[in-house]
């Protein structure tokens, strides 16, 4: 008499198992459609993009991207001053902030007491908190006057009769202009750097940096040969989320980079970037051509972005390829 | 920053304004626009709630914002600095009123050089501004500043890197003075800066780096070169003589216009009475000629209650009153506004 009990007992199953089913299709549903959102936004903001900026992009075609004017009076309008502007403060402020971050992470995992590494942490999670206009107020009233008579002068007593890198330290020292906003951009991508590659290099297993250590290794041969290898993916991540933070950063930037739309060779020199640009003119910006190039000039930025986002990739899944996983 | 705080203080504005608006009291009226006149109109605004009762909102979200929203018909009124067009106006059906006026300085970071102490005229000024004069002991500015030395000190131009119309009647002044300089540099809310220019965000943007920068010169309007203590520069008016700015130097200017033309905006640059500031300019706030009767009557009114009360409030904070006949003519003005 075991028969139907067996088949209730299957009934319930099913109608359990059925239930199961219709809530893991609700739930995948749902989630497919917050994720969609993400997508959806993406392609909307293109698309907006694109409308506004198109009577730009028709009157200058491609041109744009190389064309080194930005003259509102004469409504004649390229991209190339501030493209400049921003590649050229990322790129600085990573080759400042890189090295800082990786020897702040590698101090924090490695070699600090055990004491001390919650309030250094803690600290430096703060500062990634700091909202960006309290750097650029602090680099234009602090920073730039003491960077225009006490580093800039000696810098250029140094560097500026040598040959080709003298250029770069060239031009009266104001404290406003490129470096400076280089500078203050590492500052501020610092934290965002060095907190990834903490948090990454803490997942290297105590076995094998143990094992390195046991076979007579060095604090650094184990950072060298188990840390990094270990961790490489997790590094490049955490250096393209600060590149991308330093590419879009806006009024930290405008504050000190010196906003004038000219390339200049020196790096004392002012300059702009496309953030600050649009953050300076687009509310005062006249209907028209002008408008329509600070589109452009936002669909550029996108693209920029993108363009690292899809580098951070392709270095990602190399490495990845390269440890065979 | 005070831009910014005034953007907190706007953003507070229109949420209190949202939440009165709730309970509906007929005459509360809200204008949006020009930064420039910001402080004189909040200003107003709160004396004039506390003697009314009646609510004005006025957010500053720059001239051309303000003249796109009033053309959307989303604002009461709105504030330009640069005044519209009479042909936009006629298209629009608005009318226009000069509210207070201003005047913008030319400041200088020279070692050595208190305030006032140093002269330019207004091609020499032009010069400057457009990166021809590059060091401070330049033959045309010994010239002008005889027995006196002047040091071998790089330029510094420091301007606005907004929009601005701080930027419109500095420029427009510097273009009457110089074909050279409107060739080069252009006039407007935006122009082309030389080489050695140094751009700031807002007034205290551009003050702040005249400051900070040995050998700078950079122009700010007259309220915020007093409130920061600024190093002016003596500048040549059209009579000859070298006027350092003051208020009462921009209501001299004043007093010489002519405001009988229609959107009451004369050009106000370079007047030639003896003691006038050359580089004086009026703010404006437009509204319809026609439209809801309650709102019409709350911008009359808000307005015509400044008019007569607001004038020592305004000379306070830096700003320079309208003439006792222009008051008058701006009271006619607004039977246009229905």
């Amino acid at each position: 008499m075991s028969e139907p009990s067996a088949t209730a007992g299957i009934d319930l199953h099913a109608r359990q198992v059925r239930k199961f089913r219709l809530q893991d299709r609700f739930f995948h549903h749902s989630t497919q459609v917050f994720a969609f959102v993400v997508l959806a936004a993406l392609v909307g903001i293109l698309v907006a993009l694109s409308i506004e900026a198109w009577p730009s992009l028709k009157a200058f075609g491609p041109s744009f991207l190389w064309t080194n004017i930005w003259s509102v009076p004469d409504d004649q309008y390229g991209a190339l001053a501030a493209i400049y502007g921003t590649v050229t403060t990322s790129v600085l402020a990573l080759l400042i902030a890189v090295p800082i971050s990786f020897g702040i992470a590698l101090f924090l995992t490695e070699t600090c007491p055990l004491w001390l590494r919650r309030p250094l942490g803690t600290a430096i999670e703060l500062l990634a908190g700091i909202p960006s206009i309290v750097y650029g107020i602090w680099g234009l009233f602090v920073f730039a006057p003491l960077f225009a008579d006490h580093i800039q002068p000696p810098l250029q007593a140094l560097l500026g009769d040598v040959p080709i890198i003298g250029g770069w330290f060239s031009g009266p020292p104001i404290g406003i202009g490129i470096l400076t906003a280089s500078i203050v951009l590492a500052l501020m991508v610092i934290p965002f750097i060095a907190s990834v590659m903490r948090d990454v290099f803490e997942t290297v297993p105590h076995v094998l940096k143990e094992s390195a250590y046991g076979i007579g290794c060095t604090n650094w041969e184990v950072v060298r040969n188990v840390v990094l290898p270990y961790t490489r993916v997790g590094v490049i991540g955490g250096i393209m989320l600060g590149l991308g933070r330093a590419l879009g950063e806006t009024m930290a930037v405008t504050f000190v980079i010196g906003n004038a739309n000219r390339i200049n060779g020196s790096l004392f020199a002012p300059g702009t970037s496309i953030a600050s640009t649009l953050a300076n003119e687009f509310g005062e910006a006249t209907p028209g051509l002008h408008i329509a190039s600070l589109f452009a000039l936002g669909l550029v930025l996108f693209v920029i972005t993108f363009i690292v986002l899809a580098i951070s990739r392709w270095l990602i899944s190399r490495s990845m390829g390269a440890e065979g996983l | 920053m005070r831009t910014l705080n005034k953007r907190a203080q706007g953003a507070l504005a229109a949420a209190m304004g949202l939440a009165f608006s709730v309970s509906a009291l007929a005459a509360d009226i809200t204008g949006a626009g020009a930064t420039f006149p910001y402080a004189v109109y909040t200003k107003w605004a709160e004396a004039y709630k506390s003697a009314t009762g009646n609510q004005v909102n006025y957010q500053g979200i720059g001239s051309s914002g303000g003249v796109k929203q009033i053309k959307a018909k989303t604002v009461d009124f709105a504030g330009s600095d640069a005044p519209v067009p009479v042909a936009d106006l006629e298209a629009n059906h608005l009318v226009q009123v000069p509210t207070v006026m201003g005047g913008v300085t030319v400041v200088m970071n020279v070692p050595g050089f208190e305030s006032g102490k140093l002269k330019l005229d207004g091609l020499t000024a032009a010069d400057i501004f457009r990166g021809a004069i590059t060091k401070w002991n330049d033959p045309a500015i010994a010239r002008l500043n005889p027995g006196v030395k002047l040091p071998d000190l790089a330029i510094t131009v420091a301007h606005r890197s907004d929009g601005s119309g701080t930027t419109y009647a500095f420029s427009h002044y510097l273009a009457k003075q110089s074909m050279a300089f409107r060739r080069d540099v252009g006039a407007g809310n935006t122009v082309n800066w030389p080489a050695n220019g140094v751009g700031g965000k807002g007034n205290p943007g551009v003050a702040a780096n005249v400051q900070k920068i040995k050998g700078a010169i950079g122009y700010v309007d007259i309220a915020d070169a007093m409130k920061n203590n600024m190093n002016f520069v003596a500048l040549k008016n059209r009579a000859g003589n070298f006027i350092v700015p003051n208020q009462q130097a921009v209501a001299d200017a004043a007093a010489g216009a002519d405001f009988h033309v229609k959107g009451m905006a004369p050009d106000l640059l370079d007047q030639s009475a003896r003691n006038a500031w050359p580089i004086t300019t009026a703010t404006f706030i437009l509204a319809y000629e026609q439209g809801d009767a309650a709102k019409q009557k709350g911008v009359v009114d808000f307005y015509t209650w400044s008019l007569n009360n607001g004038q020592k409030m305004a000379i306070e904070l830096g700003f320079v009153p309208l003439p006792p006949n222009v008051v008058k003519m701006v009271e006619a003005e607004m039977k246009h506004i229905k």
